[in-house]
């Protein structure tokens, strides 16, 4: 490990200076609160020569989502940033970058999704692109963040499939934390340059995208989907190097905190995670047993890691920033329900749905509502 | 003076056998595309009549590297293209001379839904050329109408023709200050031809837009094809044209209408060929409806013979 | 380029008849008297599907779709549409 260096960062700011270390070719950004902030640093970075790439200012999400596919499909290294109802735009694209098996790397700065409007951060708008086929990671810290996209990168190259990278508006994105900038040397070793298996070239001309008929397209979506499940290895790997280079560790496909011995365990993801270790020391100084598992990977869901993980006998609160509608309560309370089904009977699942559209969740507030649950 | 046929190039990149119906503007249009840029390009496409065309998996009717991409972006995404290439280059991944990346877009994929992407690619000057092969309708979907077709024409959702004018795309275009701007048809493939090779050498952002008379939607005979784009031309319906750095000049047939030196045909021998009009002909108030499509025509040159006197 | 070991979108290679033999769409297939073809390539320039060579004035009818096109556009007269048996 070389020297590392140690600064006061916003998570936004932490994002961009990943992606400079990321060394990448292109840039495509449009602006949206609260993800602003990611595409004017890299703007600011590429115009005074600290980053060797193109910014492209596109004109909406659609497009840079577009721009991002197409130049990935080019042979590039392509990140792009969003929020919310800019994610939404999206979506149509989302789906060509995983279909078209296209790495590019994305920050979801998470924020609650119009009618009506809000600024601040709940996760529908990043569990409505649930399906689209990306690989999508929940970052607790501005530290966390720097070091996922970096992870992010090596991830989706390795097996081509888009990555998502989602941290919480304003409690990550706009707040100061203290950041270990690992040295350029160091990145380097880890996030090797991309060399694409293939891509559009003149001196071999070829088309990933022709109308398939069902024979050929059943089968490609079979692979997608069998590979993002292939993924969860190739992530335990990039968390496990990554740690060995630069000596930082988040957690791989979870991140857990006192919950060894837990009977009660917090079950959430994002910025809350980081809040929840504060939580749990509160119930603990209560004499509850209490524990906290934060998946950092919430797709592919890591259900093995999960079921391995969660204590005997243990009372799981889901702590849900979004509504499954249509059904009680929020989306991870379902994703864990259908995971533990006939294989931890041992376990009981409560959820609650709260931080909706930004409402702060503090240590005591969140303590408090476990407390609450487990009289349920 | 337009390039001799004889003078073209032999380069083939619309490869035949491919899935275009016969007599197809669009291959037609292509074929003289390729024969300008040459092999070393890269082309992108939205759902359309050519994405039809290029064959099914495995097989590509074009000569290629080829991109489909989400029906509202292909200027953006011609833009990640050619920023990637730039940038790879810079950084020494790429060598020698850049591929020219060119969307090839049909009416819908321009004036409606690719709208948005193609004026923010040409207001960032973005280094590609954006054709628009415009057969005035969606005509791959089975001819529903689009912001390219024009008034009186039957779509299967115009069932008693459109009564809307159509845009002036190639002027929008124009007035996006990029350097340069052409309209073309396939009945005169040496124009066609001249202008992609000017554009291919020019930096920055180019737009092409290729009148593609498609018999299927316009319902003329299929050998007619080129007959019915030369018509286009020589009522006025059509008008050839291109700016370099803002300043409009007409090609030949077009100078001659707009100088006053040669009367456009009457509109009415246009319009009659085609079964897209017939209903509106067949009506009580045909004389007014035909009036008001010569009205647009008469409108569109006056405006451009105007526009054409700018030139600062 | 590293080698494809693994094809992870369905890759399409330039191939003349993507379309299939679209020789078969055909219901008439043009004829070119040789005797009055003056080899202007006029039919080889609007031909869409890339079927004349034009030096020869051949046609190929493996894939020519008989549009018709060449046989309208020919100044001489020299095309001639012909029923398919």
């Amino acid at each position: 490990m070389k020297t590392a260096q140690v600064i006061m960062d916003t998570g936004a700011h932490a994002a961009a200076l990943a992606v400079k270390s990321a060394r990448v070719d292109v840039v495509p950004g449009y602006p949206i609160t609260p993800q602003t902030s990611i595409m004017e640093a890299l703007a600011a970075m590429v115009e005074n020569g600290e980053l060797h790439a193109r910014f492209i200012p596109v004109e909406g999400e659609h497009s840079s989502m577009a721009a991002a596919v197409a130049a990935s499909a080019a042979g590039a290294r392509v990140f792009t940033a969003t929020s919310a109802n800019g994610l939404l735009y999206m979506h149509e694209v989302l789906h060509m970058a995983s279909g078209g098996r296209l790495p590019v790397v994305m920050c979801n700065v998470n924020r609650g999704i119009f009618a009506p409007w809000t600024l601040w951060a709940d996760h529908q708008d990043s569990m409505a692109q649930r399906d689209t086929g990306w690989i999508q990671y929940h970052c607790s810290s501005n530290q966390e963040v720097f070091n996922t996209i970096l992870q992010a990168f090596r991830v989706a190259e390795q097996i081509n499939i888009p990555v998502m990278v989602n941290f919480d508006g304003f409690a990550i994105s706009h707040c100061l934390m203290p950041l270990t900038l690992p040295s350029q040397e160091d990145i380097d070793r880890f996030l090797p340059p991309y060399e694409p298996e293939w891509r559009l070239d003149p001196a071999h001309p070829s088309s990933f995208s022709n109308v398939t008929n069902a024979p050929e397209y059943a089968p490609f979506r079979q692979m997608l989907s069998d590979d993002i499940m292939a993924s969860i290895p190739l992530v335990k790997q990039a968390a496990q190097e990554y740690k060995d280079i630069t000596g930082m560790w988040d957690g791989d496909t979870i991140d857990t905190y006192r919950l060894e011995d837990a009977e009660v365990v917090a079950f959430a993801i994002n910025s809350m995670g980081a809040e929840l270790r504060l939580s749990i020391d509160i119930l603990r100084q209560q004499g509850i047993k209490a524990g906290l598992l934060r998946p950092r990977l919430y797709l592919p869901f890591p259900a093995e890691d999960i079921i391995t993980a969660l204590p005997q006998n243990a009372q799981v609160m889901v702590l849900d920033r979004n509504y499954n509608f249509g059904h009680p309560g929020g989306i991870l309370a379902s994703e864990l329900k259908s995971v533990l089904f006939g294989r931890r009977n041992d376990i009981t699942v409560k959820n609650r749905v709260m931080g909706i559209g930004g409402i702060d969740l503090t240590r005591q507030f969140m303590a408090a509502e476990i407390r609450a649950m487990m009289d349920e | 003076m337009a390039t001799s046929i004889k003078k073209l190039p032999d380069i083939e990149q619309v490869l035949s056998g491919n899935g275009a119906c016969g007599g197809c503007p669009a291959t037609m249009g292509l074929r003289i595309v390729g024969k300008a840029l040459g092999s070393n390009a890269i082309m992108l496409l939205t759902p359309s009549c050519s994405v039809a065309s290029m064959g099914m998996t495995p097989r590509l009717g074009y000569n290629w590297p080829c991109i489909n991409i989400t029906f509202a972006s292909a200027g953006s995404s011609a833009s990640g293209i050619t920023h990637a290439l730039e940038v790879m280059q810079e950084k020494g991944r790429l060598h020698g001379e850049l591929p020219t990346v060119f969307a090839w877009v049909g009416d819908g994929g321009t004036y409606d839904i690719g709208f948005q992407a193609l004026s923010g690619a040409a207001e960032r000057n973005d280094n590609i050329i954006f054709f628009c092969y415009n057969n005035e309708a969606y005509s791959n979907t089975g001819v529903q109408r689009s912001g390219a077709t024009p008034r009186g024409s039957f779509t299967t959702t115009t069932p008693t023709g459109k009564r809307q004018p159509k845009k002036n795309m190639a002027l929008l275009m124009l007035e996006h200050n990029i350097p340069y701007v052409a309209t073309a048809t396939v009945a005169y493939p040496g124009d066609l031809y001249d202008k992609v090779v000017k554009a291919k050498n020019i930096p920055g952002m180019k737009y092409i837009e290729i009148q593609a008379p498609c018999y299927l939607g316009w319902q003329f005979d299929m050998p007619e094809t080129v007959q019915m784009s030369r018509m286009a031309v020589r009522s006025g319906a059509w008008l050839l044209w291109e700016a370099e750095n803002g300043k409009i000049s007409f090609n030949n047939p077009s100078s001659l209408i707009i100088s006053g030196k040669k009367d456009a045909a009457p509109v009415d021998e246009y319009l009659m060929k085609q079964g897209r009009f017939n209903r509106l002909l067949k009506g009580p108030d045909a004389e007014s409806r035909i009036a008001e499509i010569q009205g647009d025509i008469d409108r569109e040159i006056a405006f451009i013979r105007e526009r054409a006197k700018i030139t600062i | 380029m590293k080698s494809l070991t693994k094809a992870y979108r369905p890759i399409s290679w330039p191939t003349k008849g993507a379309g299939g033999d679209t020789g078969s769409w055909r219901t008439h297939r043009p004829v070119v008297d040789t005797q009055i073809c003056n080899k202007c390539q006029i039919c080889w320039v609007y031909c869409p599907e890339a079927v004349i060579d034009r030096q020869e004035i051949t046609i190929d009818y493996r894939y020519c779709k008989g549009c018709g096109v060449c046989a309208v556009e020919c100044p001489t007269g020299a095309i001639s549409m012909e029923m398919e048996e």
